[in-house]
């Protein structure tokens, strides 16, 4: 009997050659970058023999490690505002309100393009006479970072009612220890989620610090920003290499943990 | 939350007190770090450029007028066509790359979409250097071409609107993949045989069935490549060699170097009514799509 | 002998180590409502599939009006399938979903809506015909489904679990509208149904399967009165099951056939452990010493037997099955 196919989905056919040059498209840029990192010469596009020179400038580049410090330290106090606020925010829109008004305002941030958010904190700073700083851009990150937080574990309760609460209450527990002992933990892996979104988002985002930065305030993306506007050296490849290489480790690490997730 | 309250104030309050604490405190700070911002930007747009920069509150249409100026016009026209090209484009390579993610096998399809993501989550001005070296007239990309007798000599593809929309279309893809994957995924394998059942050859099940329930997708997909696009200014700056000037870096630059914010403040919300249109645009297709539920 | 509408040969089919089709033979006349009937992987839903074109067997032959039906996709035979979940287009209306069909057929645009217009008619959504199926009831979904199915005149109509998606009431009544249907359209009709009562109502002749494999093809009364063996038996209407003649056979004694008399008369004596009225009959089920489960006894009207009392049972008629699977 001829091979019949096996099941509802049928193989891919033409479909490899569309997913194929999109694979390509998106990699190989990165893979040039990557290569380009271990460039011996001083060009970013000539290749001149191979050397790891270009780490060692990276390792010594103390206006870039003090960039990445600042960074971190905008994104971890991003991350602990915007995740305290948004699980709040979440948990209250889902269980004390059916405003359709309430839950788009409370994504906003999220959905109104970057420049528009950045130009409108730095009209806000200016007229309230704050000065920008690194604390500006926390607060800023802080604002726009909430909001995604509050999507992903606002997504996380849609699905389930307010039984266990409920349960919780009948049984003698108070608003705050059912929030703490029933609430938090079954939002508990979004909340995690939430957190990890925000803290990259934060060290990546470089528009809205860009406008709501001091002078002296360098983020990392905005440090890379002024190198490549002045001058492109293989030490942006080999700094390129290193990021690439955290986010395939954060996104495998996420993945692995979400397919945990969802078998247990 | 209309219940009748039982009992007098002070259990109204008590029954207040936990709705206030969860939403109070991330409203106010939205209220303070959201909607100011966005208001004063709304308010801006009236006033009027202050001598030495700043802002003079005098109210005035002026910068209204001075949008139809034919050179903001023209930067207009071009935003527009550039950001709409790079969504078709997006949409083009992504739809049956999208497609051909949802007919893996389950475990590969989490495998495809790490590997579209991955490149997503890498620093976005990293991407664009990325572009810069690729397409230099000394770079990788023209040597290959030369290499395999395409173009008998290299030539310039960096600084140009070309180089701006790839730019485009290379950081927004995944916001272009993502939501097609979920949308086709979506789609009752079930529906599709229904169509074969009735007679329906491949392309017309396509055409008839697949592409009429993905369009939600299509629609959030194309939204999420636009947006950005129309309001990036980094990319045409970086790869446009600011020979491309789009509303973005018009925005950027009446705020940061002419100083002139109500104007810029103009343009901006310009951009925001656009979103919000489009924003209404997809809400209209996903109830045709989906046909109204029983009340 | 008239050619069969529909014939199924030596049909095999085997995903993995699971057999879900062995063997399989049978034949459907033309204008007959036949019903597959089995419990859930014993491989009807896997027939009616491969029939419809989205299963495709590894052995065997299927032949439709005496033409080799498995040569032909899907979307090029005869037959329409009704699918179990209704699967109307949600982003057509009522009438777009009943063209869609006719539209691949190529038909002049006045016949299209005339034959829907017909068709609406028939099954009683005249009203319907712009709403989106998101509006509709259930009851009123499936005969959408139906009508799509039907106004391309197919020559074999499939329906896979055509009830399961109802609500009782809804379901006895459409149980009669299929009938009736069937009658006036004059399409051969294959429904897929674990449901027996079901089956036994609509049907014209069952098949009952198990295992991938047909154990007895029959008209629903002889399906009754004289089933094949032990698990059609058991699987059709309710039986009390005794110890049979010989080994590897049993005694089948249906409910409506005993008669409760008095404690040393009959061939079985018992307690009367619960009696259940149910309008027309009663049901009394009485404990047996020799038996585990209780021996049913169906009585006309209000039965005067009551818990604790010592009971005889007597019958007439009783048949012999054969334990094991065909």
């Amino acid at each position: 009997m001829a091979e019949r196919a096996a099941g509802r989905r049928t193989g891919l056919g033409w479909l490899w050659l569309p997913l194929g040059l999109c694979a390509l498209f998106l990699y190989l840029p990165i893979l040039v970058l990557v290569a380009m990192s271990f460039n011996g010469g001083g060009s970013a596009y000539t290749w001149d023999g191979f050397s790891l020179r270009w780490y060692g400038e990276l390792a010594r580049d103390s206006d870039l490690i003090q960039a990445v410090v600042t960074s971190l330290g905008i994104a971890a106090g991003a991350t602990a505002i915007a995740t305290v606020l948004g699980t709040l925010l979440a948990v209250g829109l889902a269980r004390h309100t059916r405003s359709k008004l309430l839950e788009a305002a409370s994504m906003a941030p999220a959905i109104l393009p970057d420049l528009v958010l950045a130009i409108g904190l730095l009209a806000f700073f200016y007229a309230a006479g704050i000065s920008k700083s690194a604390l500006t851009v926390l607060l800023a990150h802080a604002a726009f970072g909430t909001a995604f937080v509050v999507a992903v574990v606002r997504a996380r309760l849609a699905g389930s009612d307010a039984a266990l609460e409920e349960a919780s209450r009948d049984l003698g527990a108070g608003a705050f220890s059912t929030f703490v002992l029933v609430t938090l933990p079954s939002i508990a892996p979004a909340v995690v989620a939430g957190a990890l979104l925000v803290f990259t988002l934060s060290l990546d985002e470089f528009v809205i610090a860009y406008f709501t930065a001091g002078p002296t305030t360098r983020t990392l993306p905005i440090t890379v920003y002024s190198m490549l506007r002045t001058g492109i050296t293989p030490e942006i490849n080999a700094l390129a290499t290193v990021l690439v290489l955290i986010s395939v480790v954060v996104v495998v690490v996420a993945a692995r943990a979400m397919r945990r997730q969802e078998k247990s | 939350m209309s219940t009748r309250s039982y009992g007098g104030l002070a259990t109204r309050l008590r029954r207040g007190v936990e709705p206030a604490v969860l939403l109070g405190p991330g409203l106010l700070f939205y209220a303070v770090f959201v909607a100011i911002p966005v208001g004063l930007v709304t308010g801006y747009m009236f006033a009027r450029r202050g001598r030495f920069g700043g802002v003079e509150w005098e109210l005035g249409f002026d910068n209204f007028a001075r949008v139809t100026d034919s050179v903001y016009l023209e930067v207009f026209r071009e935003s527009l066509g550039l950001a709409f090209l790079a969504t078709a484009i997006a949409l083009l390579i992504g739809y049956p790359t999208a497609y051909a993610i949802a007919k893996l096998p389950p475990r590969w399809r989490t495998v495809a979409l790490v590997l579209v993501v991955v490149p997503f989550w890498t620093n976005f001005l990293i991407r664009v250097y990325a572009w810069i070296v690729l397409l230099n007239s000394q770079g990788v990309l023209n040597d290959v071409l030369v290499g395999l007798g395409i173009v008998d000599e290299r030539f310039t593809m960096l600084y140009t609107p070309g180089a701006v929309v790839v730019g485009l279309v290379y950081s927004y893809l995944p916001l272009m993949i993502l939501p097609l994957y979920a949308a086709i995924e979506k789609v009752d394998d079930e529906l599709l045989e229904a169509s074969t059942d009735l007679g329906a050859g491949r392309i017309r099940t396509f055409l008839g069935v697949q592409l009429p329930l993905t369009l939600p997708g299509v629609v959030t997909g194309s939204i999420l490549v636009f947006v950005p696009s129309l309001g990036n200014f980094v990319v045409p700056e970086l790869l446009g060699g600011g020979k491309t000037v789009m509303v973005g870096n018009l925005i950027r630059d009446q705020f940061l170097k002419a100083q002139d914010w109500p104007f810029g403040s103009v343009l901006a919300m310009m951009v925001v009514v656009l979103l919000v249109l489009l924003f209404l645009g997809q809400a209209w297709v996903t109830r045709r799509v989906e046909g109204g539920a029983r009340g | 002998m008239t050619t069969p509408l529909l014939e199924v040969r030596e049909v095999s089919r085997s995903f993995g180590n699971v057999r879900a089709l062995d063997a399989v033979s049978l034949t459907i006349a033309e204008n007959e409502f036949f019903a597959l009937l089995g419990p859930s992987g014993c491989g009807k839903t896997t027939l009616l599939r491969s029939i419809a074109g989205f299963e495709h067997p590894d052995d065997g032959a299927v032949l439709l009006g005496g033409a080799d039906l498995l040569a032909l996709p899907p979307n090029k035979r005869p037959v329409n399938l009704m699918f179990q979940s209704y699967a109307l287009f949600p982003h057509l209306s009522v009438a777009s979903n009943i063209a869609y069909g006719l539209k691949r057929e190529r038909l002049p645009k006045a016949e299209v809506a005339q034959r829907v217009a017909e068709v609406l008619e028939t099954v009683g959504l005249q009203t319907m015909a712009e709403r989106r199926p998101a509006q509709l009831s259930g009851g009123q979904r499936q005969r959408v489904a139906l009508a799509r199915a039907i106004v391309k005149r197919p020559r074999l109509l499939l329906l896979d679990e055509p009830l399961s998606a109802l609500d009782r009431k809804v379901r006895a009544e459409m149980q009669l509208e299929l009938k009736r249907l069937q009658h006036e359209v004059g399409i051969t009709f294959v429904v897929v149904t674990h449901d027996q009562e079901e089956a036994m109502s609509m049907a014209d002749r069952i098949a009952v399967l198990a295992e991938g494999r047909v154990q007895q093809v029959a008209s629903p009364l002889e399906l009754y009165r004289h089933p094949a063996n032990l698990f059609v038996a058991d699987f059709i209407g309710t039986s009390n099951l005794l110890a049979g003649p010989a080994d590897g056979e049993r005694l089948m004694v249906r409910p409506e056939d005993v008669r409760l008399v008095g404690p040393g008369e009959g061939k079985l004596a018992g307690t009367v452990v619960d009696t259940q009225f149910q309008g027309g009959t009663s049901t009394v089920a009485v404990q047996v010493p020799q038996l585990d489960k209780p021996f049913l006894v169906t009585e006309p009207g209000a039965t005067e037997a009551v818990r604790g009392k010592a009971v005889g049972l007597a019958w007439d008629h009783a048949v012999v099955v054969r334990e094991g699977l065909t």
